[in-house]
């Protein structure tokens, strides 16, 4: 392959979508699967086929568009509408539609485009989710795919490109926040011929789906992005560490990968450069840990995920014993856009200390669940009610959970918060890998906190004391107050014995256990309270 | 997790006869397209639970064998992980997301809706061996929360009573 035919792609593939009067856009993540997005797209297909319409009309599966929870959706081009809720029988009168016939009582509900859910978001990570088909190769190619690539192997020396990156100010979007272009470095660092790259798909925090919608919406983005950072760190071969409950985004990026492999973007001296280049997808089986980087990489070498100490870094001795880059998906589907538009223009967007954008999954009691994209130091405030719609049938936000069972609940009164990095963490919740759920004013925070240590006790992988007992010891304590049977003494040992655990664990997972309980006991201390026993 | 390590050893009731059974194929393809490489044990342990649809104690020590593993070491992987399984489920399965954005939406009282009518706990398998309930942690379909997975087909926005009718349709198919 070389630019001229990745060119051609790209024309033929823009040239014929253009051909056809009317495109309609299936959602085919598993988000509107599950709701019924097959039959919906099958439908489609048989329609336009049995009125001779292929020339006209043509039908695409696409990825995630965002309102997940109005699905199955279709949109149209060059409408701009936005059908949710689309039924199988609906899809005559959609097609009628098409045709210029109005059947309007039979066609689906369509969503206000304008309305700030899709208004307020701008899109990176997700330029091309809902665009392009995340099966075709030919598809990504025509949105410049593959191009950034041949731009870095060609053009710019492995410390350019880290360079770029560290520019950019990009953050590691898997929770940690480290600076991915200072990790990078440390990478390309090390002595040695053996690298490895390893991209963490585990995505383990309840509540977060966005990993999984990019890897269902644009797969071959990620591979990009990973080609790229073994370039600059001078690895040849990866890893994709993938959790087995994600079966769509593993058969789309095992095609991706075979389709990468058949026009040489994978494989060796790629764009006649002499960089090779590999990826290996391994499945997980469950385990939230195996989201811990040193965990992780035990598993990929086929044995128990537990932690270990660290240092030694995974820059240092990862997999194998060899000097390994970890980053989370999100992370590297970043990589693109900033070297196409420089690390200077990714850092224009978002705040001083966390640029560029986040991806976030909003769901729990609020009016619009789905998919967001917006620039850092947006409030949650304007997440929450402007984008989200607020609660559903006139309720109030209680508080707002970021960062999963690592992170804390965002009280209502500080939902002007922007989000950061930083600030997130000021409040004692961050940000996570971007699972924001909303609460409403029934939920109960004890309960929430003990929801938690619920799944930290049953995750700890066992290998040190504090973890293992002390989330036991939390639980049954948050249950004694549930059970209103806990008395002050009590809840002061739940207090000391966060702070154990937390100083004393050995992995983030011990580590941040009890931030769930210490964040509700900050700002809901009074529920607390008012659960000690009272006869 | 302690608890889920095994604490006795596998009784070896019945030895499997191997070479008819197709399914050890299965197992042999896999250890041979990943060039009987230790590090693919958990990879060609997904692909036996897939054939056999739990681990056998039996197949786990043919697995061992041929890759040259201390049984233990596949023993510990095994018993590790929460999607492997030792023992057989049901006909039917149905799997409950108690995730945060699930368990917000109400998904714990689906759960035990279930768990009241089939007499069983999450994680355990009717009497009968009809339905095996069980409970995961975010299967990442929270936008249509709160998810249930019925025989492996993930459905968004369930209630007690919608659940439980699919639960009595299986019933009756008996
Ligand atoms: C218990 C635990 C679970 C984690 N789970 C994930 C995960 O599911 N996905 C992820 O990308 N990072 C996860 N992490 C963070 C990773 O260890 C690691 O920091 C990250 O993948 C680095 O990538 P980044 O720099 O791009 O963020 C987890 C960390 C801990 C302590
Ligand atoms: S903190 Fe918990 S999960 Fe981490 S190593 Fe210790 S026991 Fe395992
Ligand atoms: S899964 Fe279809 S819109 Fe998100
Ligand atoms: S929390 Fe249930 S699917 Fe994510």
């Amino acid at each position: 392959m070389d630019l001229e035919e990745l060119l051609e792609i790209k024309e033929t593939t823009q040239a014929k979508h253009q051909k056809k009067r009317k495109r309609v856009r299936c959602c085919t993540a598993a988000g509107c699967l599950s709701s019924g997005a097959k039959a919906v797209i099958d439908n489609l297909n048989t329609e336009v086929k049995h009125q001779n319409l292929t020339e006209e009309i043509e039908v695409t599966s696409v990825g995630c568009l965002r309102l997940c929870s109005q699905g199955p959706l279709i949109e149209i081009d060059p409408d701009d509408t936005l059908y949710q809720q689309v039924k199988p029988e609906q899809v005559v009168a959609i097609i009628d539609s098409l045709n210029g016939q109005q059947n309007r009582e039979n066609l689906p509900q369509k969503t206000d485009l304008t309305h700030p859910f899709f208004a307020y978001q701008q899109p990176i990570v997700l330029e091309n989710s809902g665009k392009i088909d995340p099966e075709s190769i030919d598809d990504y190619i025509s949105k410049g795919g593959y191009q950034q690539l041949r731009h870095v192997l060609l053009e710019m020396t492995p410390n350019d490109v880290t360079q770029e990156v560290t520019k950019s100010g990009l953050r590691g979007r898997g929770g940690g926040g480290y600076p991915t272009g200072v990790k990078w470095a440390t990478v390309a660092k090390m002595p040695g011929q053996q690298k490895y790259v390893i991209c963490n798909a585990d995505e383990g925090d309840p509540g977060a789906f966005m990993d999984r919608a990019v890897l269902e919406s644009d797969p071959h983005r990620v591979l990009e992005g990973m080609a790229i950072a073994a370039y600059a760190v001078g690895a040849n071969h990866s890893y994709i560490y993938i959790r087995a409950e994600y079966p769509l985004a593993i058969k789309r990026l095992e095609k991706a990968i075979q389709q990468a492999k058949r026009y040489g973007l994978m494989g060796s001296q790629i764009f006649e450069s002499p960089f090779d280049f590999k990826i290996d997808i391994r499945v997980g089986a469950g385990a939230f840990v195996c989201g811990e980087e040193t965990a992780l990489i035990a598993s990929v070498e086929g044995k128990r995920g537990t932690p270990r100490p660290r240092p030694p870094y995974p820059a240092e001795s990862g997999l194998w014993g060899d000097p390994t880059l970890i980053n989370n998906v999100e992370t590297y589907a970043n990589i693109v856009p900033i070297i196409r538009e420089g690390g200077d223009w990714y850092a224009s967007i978002g705040t001083e200390n966390s640029k560029g954008t986040k991806v976030f999954a909003l769901t729990g009691n609020v009016e619009n669940n789905g998919l967001i994209e917006v620039p850092m130091g947006t409030s949650i405030r304007k997440i929450v009610e402007e984008i989200g719609g607020g609660v559903p049938n006139q309720g109030t936000v209680k508080a707002v959970q970021t960062g999963g069972p690592s992170g804390g609940c965002i009280p209502a009164h500080l939902l002007d918060t922007p989000v950061e990095y930083d600030s997130l963490q000021k409040l004692g919740t961050i940000m996570g890998s971007g699972g924001m759920i909303v609460m409403d004013q029934d939920t109960s925070m004890v309960e929430i906190a003990r929801f938690y240590m619920d799944f930290c006790q049953e995750e700890s992988c066992g290998k040190c004391v504090p973890c293992r007992a002390g989330t036991v010891q939390l639980y049954d304590l948050l249950t004694k107050l549930i059970e209103r049977k806990a008395n002050q003494q009590d809840l002061d040992k739940l207090e000391a014995l966060c702070q154990m655990v937390k100083d004393t664990s050995l992995c983030g997972l011990g580590m941040t256990a009890p931030n769930p309980v210490l964040s509700t006991l900050q700002y809901f201390r009074e529920e607390y309270i008012t659960l000690l026993q009272s006869t | 997790m302690e608890t889920r390590t095994l604490n006795k050893k596998p009784q070896n009731h019945q030895k499997i006869d191997k070479r008819p059974d197709k399914r050890f194929k299965v197992i042999d393809i896999t250890m041979k397209r990943n060039h009987y490489r230790q590090d693919a044990l958990i990879e060609i342990l997904h692909k036996t639970q897939e054939a056999f649809g739990y681990l056998e104690p039996d197949i786990l020590e043919y697995v061992a064998h041929a890759l040259k593993l201390p049984l233990s070491r596949v023993y510990g992987v095994a018993t590790f992980y929460h999607l492997f399984s030792l023992k057989p489920s049901g006909e039917h399965t149905c799997i409950v997301c108690l995730g945060t954005a699930c368990y917000v939406k109400g998904s714990d009282r689906i759960l035990a809706t279930l768990q009241q009518e089939l007499g069983i706990q999450s994680g355990e398998t009717t009497s009968d061996n009809q339905i095996s309930l069980l409970s995961a942690r975010c299967l990442g379909a929270c936008g249509i929360a709160p998810a249930v997975v019925f025989d492996g087909e993930v459905t968004g926005k369930q209630t007690p009573e919608n659940a439980l009718k699919t639960i009595k349709i299986w019933q009756e198919e008996e």
